[in-house]
């Protein structure tokens, strides 16, 4: 379990990105961290992948205080971040080269396969398309088997099209490894197509203003009632959360959002 | 699972390599495209020299010139020059690549030794090169070291300044890469830091090549027995303007000849760049 406990962060130029956040991870959850640019939820990840450290509060998994870059927590960015020097097949295979040759092969086969690019495992990342792209870098974080994979905004850079192949392939791998999942993304119909849960959050300072459990069976319909429902009050929910702050202290909300 | 699959498909319909690529002319065609110049220009001059338009003595034809290179080979001169001038060059070409890199990256090893080095380096730099001369005659007197050292000098900056600044463009995002992986200190270096500055790096020898091309003309008129500059100062002196132009075109010859070397030694190690095979 990842157990985020009320951690602040306020960045040197006493920026305070994130206020008394807790959050917790079941094994094999996925969780959507949703909200408008500036609310925190990158930092979040961050704090979370031992990339950023917390001014307050601690994240733990499984009981272990995470503070740096830790083996069983995997990250896939926004962009692909492939290395441009290495083939897809190394690249795939560059988290795990501690590990024996024949065996490291074994993977990266495994998750190239599962991503749908076995064909391409000889090619540079230049030849790729976007979508193939980030799916090698799903692919790279998850070779080492991560109990957690973060995600931030992974697919927004991505047409609709591709993106929402690129969900399938998420709950493919999500399925097959069940990690725990933490996907933060500005996508309300994402977050209600993917996760079980969806977090809320508002911004200056960063906080959670609410959290949604779905009960919603897999495989979901993008286009049934239900998910159509779930979608608007996540919506209603985060329109709410900017209005809040806007009521505070905000004059020009127009010219802001 | 099979929506996934047609989805793949249309994703790599989309995907670059599946383009025809554009032809491209053969190597020989571009090749003679090349020479068509030159050889137009050298025929005109040939011409010119027939017709009385030029002066022979000044502007001597092609066919001079390739007689003078001709016999300076046979006699087996033109090899010894040769041989000085480019062991001075690789000698100083050396020199300046070991220090440039090393310096580049002690000072792009940390904001605070790039703070401690880097102005004095650039004072240094806006200082014209051949400014040293008199200062390395007197240090190292007038025979071989103080015309490597020149050379050196020249080679030094554009590495130097190459070097620091490949490392200093390396994209924290993909350093953030290593870090998620929890890369140490030193494969960090050696698989991430060492792959992203390997172009601009090579592009920095490249120049510091040329320069030390350069470098070594400036050397050798400082006063050499031997050396392609010596052929220039003394066809100058002897009003043989044949032979300097002789000089001149083994210049251009030898200095294409290192750099495509150099290029081609670097080949294999740059396949995975965007940009390195031009179109057309």
């Amino acid at each position: 379990m990842l157990n985020i406990q009320s951690v602040d962060k306020v960045y040197p130029n006493g920026t305070r990105a994130l206020d008394r956040v807790g959050l917790n991870v079941e094994q094999g959850e996925i969780v959507a961290v949703v909200g408008g640019s500036g609310c925190g939820k990158s930092t979040l990840l961050r704090l979370a992948a031992g990339l950023d450290q917390a001014t307050r509060g601690c994240i733990e998994l499984d009981g272990e205080v995470i503070s740096a870059p830790h083996e069983c927590v995997g990250m896939i960015f926004q962009e692909p971040r492939l290395l441009p020097w290495l083939t897809v097949a190394d690249n795939v295979g560059f988290g795990i080269s501690h590990l024996p040759r024949a065996k490291r092969e074994a993977i990266v086969g495994e998750v190239l396969l599962r991503v749908g690019l076995s064909d391409y495992a000889e090619r540079w990342p230049r030849e790729l398309s976007g979508g193939q792209a980030q799916r090698v870098a799903i692919a790279r974080a998850l070779a080492p088997r991560p109990k957690v994979l973060l995600l931030d905004e992974p697919f927004s850079a991505l047409d609709a099209f591709t993106r929402a192949s690129l969900h399938e392939h998420v709950l493919d791998l999500w399925r097959a490894f069940k990690p725990m999942l933490v996907l933060v993304t500005h996508d309300v119909e994402e977050a209600a197509y993917l996760a079980d849960r969806v977090v809320v959050m508002r911004p200056r300072p960063g906080r959670i203003s609410s959290v949604f459990d779905l009960d919603l069976k897999r495989p979901r319909d993008r286009y049934s009632p239900e998910l159509e429902a779930t979608k608007r009050r996540i919506l209603n929910a985060l329109d709410q959360s900017l209005r809040e702050r806007t009521a505070g202290d905000e004059l020009v909300p127009a010219a802001a959002i | 699972m099979d929506a996934i699959q047609q989805r793949d498909a249309a994703d790599e319909a989309a995907s670059p390599v599946t383009a025809a690529p554009a032809a491209k002319p053969r190597f020989g065609v571009r090749f003679a495209l090349g020479l068509l110049l030159p050889i137009a220009l050298g025929i005109a001059w040939e011409i010119g020299v027939a017709k009385g338009y030029l002066q022979a003595r000044l502007m001597p034809p092609p066919s001079r010139i390739f007689k003078t290179l001709y016999d300076l080979a046979i006699t087996g001169e033109l090899w010894v020059h040769i041989g000085a001038t480019l062991a001075r060059v690789f000698a100083g070409f050396a020199l300046g690549t070991i220090f440039g890199t090393l310096i580049g990256a002690i000072a792009g090893a940390s904001r605070i030794s790039k703070d401690i080095i880097d102005p004095t380096l650039q004072g240094f730099r806006s200082v014209p090169s051949i400014a040293w001369v008199p200062l390395f005659i007197l240090w190292l007197g007038i025979f071989e070291q103080s015309k490597v050292a020149l050379i050196a000098v020249g080679c030094f900056f554009p590495v130097y300044l190459g070097v620091l600044g490949a490392i200093s463009s390396v994209d924290r995002k993909t350093v953030e890469v290593g870090r998620m992986f929890r890369l140490s200190q030193f494969s960090l270096v050696r698989r991430i830091l060492l792959p992203a500055i390997l172009p601009a790096y090579v592009l920095s020898l490249r120049q510091g090549l040329g320069l030390g091309w350069m470098f070594v003309v400036a050397a050798e008129f400082m006063g050499a027995s031997e050396g392609l500059g010596y052929l220039l100062t003394d066809g100058q002196q002897l009003g043989k303007a044949d032979q300097i132009i002789a000089a001149i075109l083994t210049f251009a010859v030898l200095g294409k000849i290192t750099d495509g070397l150099l290029a081609a030694a670097s080949k294999p190690f740059l396949t995975w760049q965007d940009a390195f095979a031009p179109k057309n």
